[in-house]
């Protein structure tokens, strides 16, 4: 069985983002960019179920302009076998990538496609769901624990709910979205790495895979939001009161 | 269970009103006061005491005038409680020509900084008399907290007309017990004077106050596109007047340098409440003799830094870090070496921790997980690069550890692919200190050695100590800077007398420094002459009278009891 994995480029977790002064969107110029972290979790998940022996096969997937190659690389030397890179410039919204994965499911066949909940960067938390309904496949999003049985051919899949946690039992082939309690990420070993060299990036168009990219959407605006206000030290209880009353309104 | 109880016992006995500080016998151990004194007579007799075994300097010092005969004896009998308790403080008396705090004090004090800038609570000066390791605590009854250079230099002219020794204080993070008080000298804290007068954003010249906490400055300046030249564990809580003042090396000074290169002026003020306004921006400057230099490393002994002006770096974009394992100290060597040539002008940091350390930094910190599972490996180095082009410098580092890799010098290794992996692998290295304070009692040296020689030290005394205590080396291999730990359950005078003089003796021997960044603050005062001949400390001894004739500023520290001489 093959399992692809959807790998996005993003800027950095760790990075304090600004606005761009045109407000069209976040400044990435000069920016650190790294793998979506609930990419890096589904690609490790993967990995697991490839080393578990029940898949025999990983493949990460990127779609967008020409430097996401840096983290399908990042991709491989975690241990992904290949990658395909789907180049398209301008704007992919969720649905184009939906009907984007789509098509490449129809070519490779895979019994699972995993993809991380959401990205950092626009948190839509839609691709995944999307491309189940465009698949027919059944989906178990936020997933915390995934257990594949090879015989029955189905999933069993933990999610994260607002409740707790709920138990779901699919057939593969299946659509699962990753949550951040699944795994911890394995880091890339310099072995790795060097083996990473000589594996194959397949390049794909939109083109190529009969999709035409239209967005329903236009980015009106980007603003930062409001920033607090700063805390007031009250010297009493009393005057606490009054301004939970008077200027807060809570009381 | 036993550690509950000897945590609960330090409790306590932090806590209890013990007259002056004693640093082994309480607050750390369970050990009485009166143990530690037959431990001495133990010392006499047991100890291996070989005088011919002293380094160069201190034969030197036995030749000269100072002592004479009669006082030979003694001196050597007295020197060796010294070493033996390790620090002085339970030997050494208060210096009688100091006065002490009376009410008009007080009230002269209350009248320049205003009541609330003058502490007297006890709670509060319990932290301010206590040093971030809790190994030395001062009995000061008086914290001053002064706002502007202006009110410093008010403090401390009426601190010399009255004879007041003080200790100036920053972030209490120093290593060596020369941030608190020894006796009850007043504690002068800078930390109100926290502002940051400018930034230049052409030359990358910041100029700020000396209680700004070096966190803040790099925020600051990570907005501006510039970084500090300097960066250490204690990032949160220390303050640039300290840093400078002791001279701080840290994670970075293999590619920026040290802070006497950094440092573009400084404004101090001296004993005698004079300001020295040395506070240039210029990066070149030859116009007499640069005296910034004496504030810089004399860890508040010649005057109180109140301003510094700094050349910060411009943040470059591209930072790249690797967590290697090597099978041996010679691969890290030769690491270190290669490094230096292949990596060259990115590299910009190079660290290293035995296994050892590892292991107590996995046991002890929560959210730490090995880089390199499954096997434990005997050395790890930690390998950062900074620079302007990050697909360059990925090529760059890559091809430099595939390269050692097939040379054998590295065994495995794990290259970060984002900020949170890369600062994963810098909490590993920069955990170590906090893992060993929760680890029990330890005793910290800090080296400078020859690198080939490095690690020998930490296998000799872990041959030398045995069983009884955890020996483990890491540090800015970088450097030559050797961070040597030993760790026990409890502060033993048995195992400090294992450890000095023979760690000193060691680093002298191989002209190596006895305090490579930690400075010697009480700890090492009177160490000195295992790293610096008698004639160089007689002329430091000569400078400190000049600059501070009653020597009120920091007493009792950096340089030894018996060059300082008080009239």
């Amino acid at each position: 069985m093959k399992i692809m994995v959807a790998v996005k480029r993003v800027v950095d977790y760790a990075v304090k983002i600004r606005v761009k002064t045109d407000k069209t969107g976040v400044e990435t110029q000069n920016v650190k960019m790294s793998m979506n972290p609930f990419c890096e979790i589904a690609l490790e998940e993967a990995l697991r179920i490839k080393e578990a022996g029940i898949a025999s096969e990983v493949i990460a997937v990127s779609m967008g302009p020409a430097n996401c190659i840096d983290t399908l690389r990042t991709g491989l030397a975690m241990g992904a076998d290949r990658a395909i890179h789907v180049e398209a410039t301008g704007p992919l919204y969720p649905l184009s990538v939906a009907k984007l994965f789509k098509a490449l499911v129809q070519l490779e066949n895979p019994g699972l496609l995993i993809l991380g909940k959401q990205a950092i960067d626009d948190d839509c938390n839609q691709t995944g769901q999307m491309v189940a309904g465009l698949l027919g496949w059944p989906q178990g999003t936020f997933a915390s624990k995934v257990v594949l049985d090879k015989e029955k051919q189905v999933a069993t899949v933990d999610r994260e709910v607002d409740g707790g946690l709920e138990t779901l039992c699919m057939d593969l082939p299946a659509v699962i979205t990753t949550d951040l309690r699944l795994n911890q990420p394995r880091y890339a070993t310099l072995p790795n790495i060097m083996k990473a060299k000589s594996k194959v990036i397949k390049k794909y168009t939109p083109e190529d895979l009969k999709v035409e990219i239209k967005s329903d959407l236009e980015v009106v605006q980007v603003t930062e939001p409001p920033k607090r206000k700063a805390g007031v030290i009250v010297s009493s209880v009393d005057e606490l009161i009054d301004k939970l009353k008077n200027e807060a309104h809570v009381i | 269970m036993i550690m509950q109880k000897w945590r609960a016992t330090r409790r306590l006995l932090r806590y209890s009103p013990k007259s002056l500080f004693d640093p082994r016998s309480n607050p750390n151990s369970e050990h009485s006061v009166s143990r530690s004194a037959s431990g001495f007579a133990h010392c006499v007799d047991g100890e291996k005491y070989h005088p011919r075994e002293f380094p160069p300097y201190i034969e030197h010092k036995k030749e000269r005038s100072l002592w004479n005969t009669t006082e030979r004896g003694l001196e050597r009998t007295s020197r060796i409680q010294y070493r033996y308790f390790g620090s002085l403080a339970s030997k050494i008396q208060r210096n009688p020509s100091f006065s002490t705090l009376n009410s008009d004090d007080i009230n002269y004090f209350k009248s320049i900084l205003g009541e609330k800038n003058v502490i007297e609570d006890d709670d509060t000066l319990l932290f301010a008399n206590t040093d971030w390791m809790r190994k030395y605590k001062g009995s000061s009854k008086l914290l001053l907290q002064p706002r502007s250079t202006q009110e410093v230099s008010q403090v401390l002219k009426y601190c010399n007309s009255r004879r007041l020794a003080v200790v100036p204080q920053g972030g209490n993070t120093g290593l060596v017990g020369g941030s608190v008080p020894v006796f009850d000298e007043v504690i002068i804290n800078v930390g109100s004077m926290n502002k940051i007068i400018s930034f230049d954003q052409v030359s990358g010249v910041l100029v700020c106050e000396a209680g700004c906490i070096l966190e803040n400055l790099v925020s600051f300046l990570d907005n501006e596109g510039f970084i500090m030249p300097l960066d250490l564990g204690s990032k949160g809580s220390c303050q640039i007047g300290g840093n400078v003042s002791t001279n701080a090396g840290g994670l970075r000074l293999v590619r920026y340098g040290s802070l006497h290169g950094s440092v573009l002026g400084i404004e101090a003020v001296l004993a005698n409440g004079d300001v020295l306004d040395m506070l240039g921006t210029l990066r070149k400057d030859n116009t007499g003799y640069a005296l910034k230099h004496l504030f810089i490393g004399s860890e508040g002994s010649l005057g109180i830094v109140t301003k510094v002006s700094i050349l910060t770096p411009p943040k470059l974009s591209s930072v790249n870090i690797a967590f290697l394992a090597c099978k041996d100290y010679f691969s890290c060597q030769k690491l270190l070496f290669e490094a230096k040539r292949r990596l060259g002008e990115i590299l910009s940091a190079f660290e290293f921790l035995d296994n050892e350390s590892l292991n107590l930094v996995l046991h002890h910190l929560e959210g730490v997980r090995n880089p390199l599972p499954p096997s434990m490996h005997n050395f790890y180095v930690l390998i950062e690069t900074t620079g302007s082009d990050e697909s360059y410098d990925k090529e760059k580092l890559e091809a430099f550890l595939l390269r050692s890799m097939e040379a054998g010098l590295i065994s495995d290794g794990v290259l970060a692919q984002d900020i949170n992996q890369a600062s994963s692998f810098w909490r590993i290295r920069e955990g170590v200190a906090e893992a060993l304070m929760k680890e029990g009692a330890v005793y910290k040296y800090d080296l400078s050695l020859p690198v080939e020689k490095l690690y020998n030290l930490v296998e000799e005394m872990r041959t030398r100590i045995g069983n009884s205590a955890k020996v483990i080396g890491f540090g800015h291999l970088g450097d030559g800077n050797l961070h040597l730990n030993i760790s026990t359950p409890q502060y033993n005078d048995m195992i400090l007398a294992q450890i000095e003089p023979f760690v000193y003796e060691w680093t002298s021997k191989h002209r190596g420094s006895i305090s490579a960044e930690h400075g010697l603050g009480l700890m090492k005062a009177n160490e000195i002459f295992y790293s610096k001949s008698h004639e160089t400390v007689q002329l430091m001894a000569s400078i400190k009278k000049l600059m501070d004739p009653n020597g009120i500023l920091n007493p009792y520290k950096v340089l030894p009891h018996s060059i300082i001489s008080y009239c």
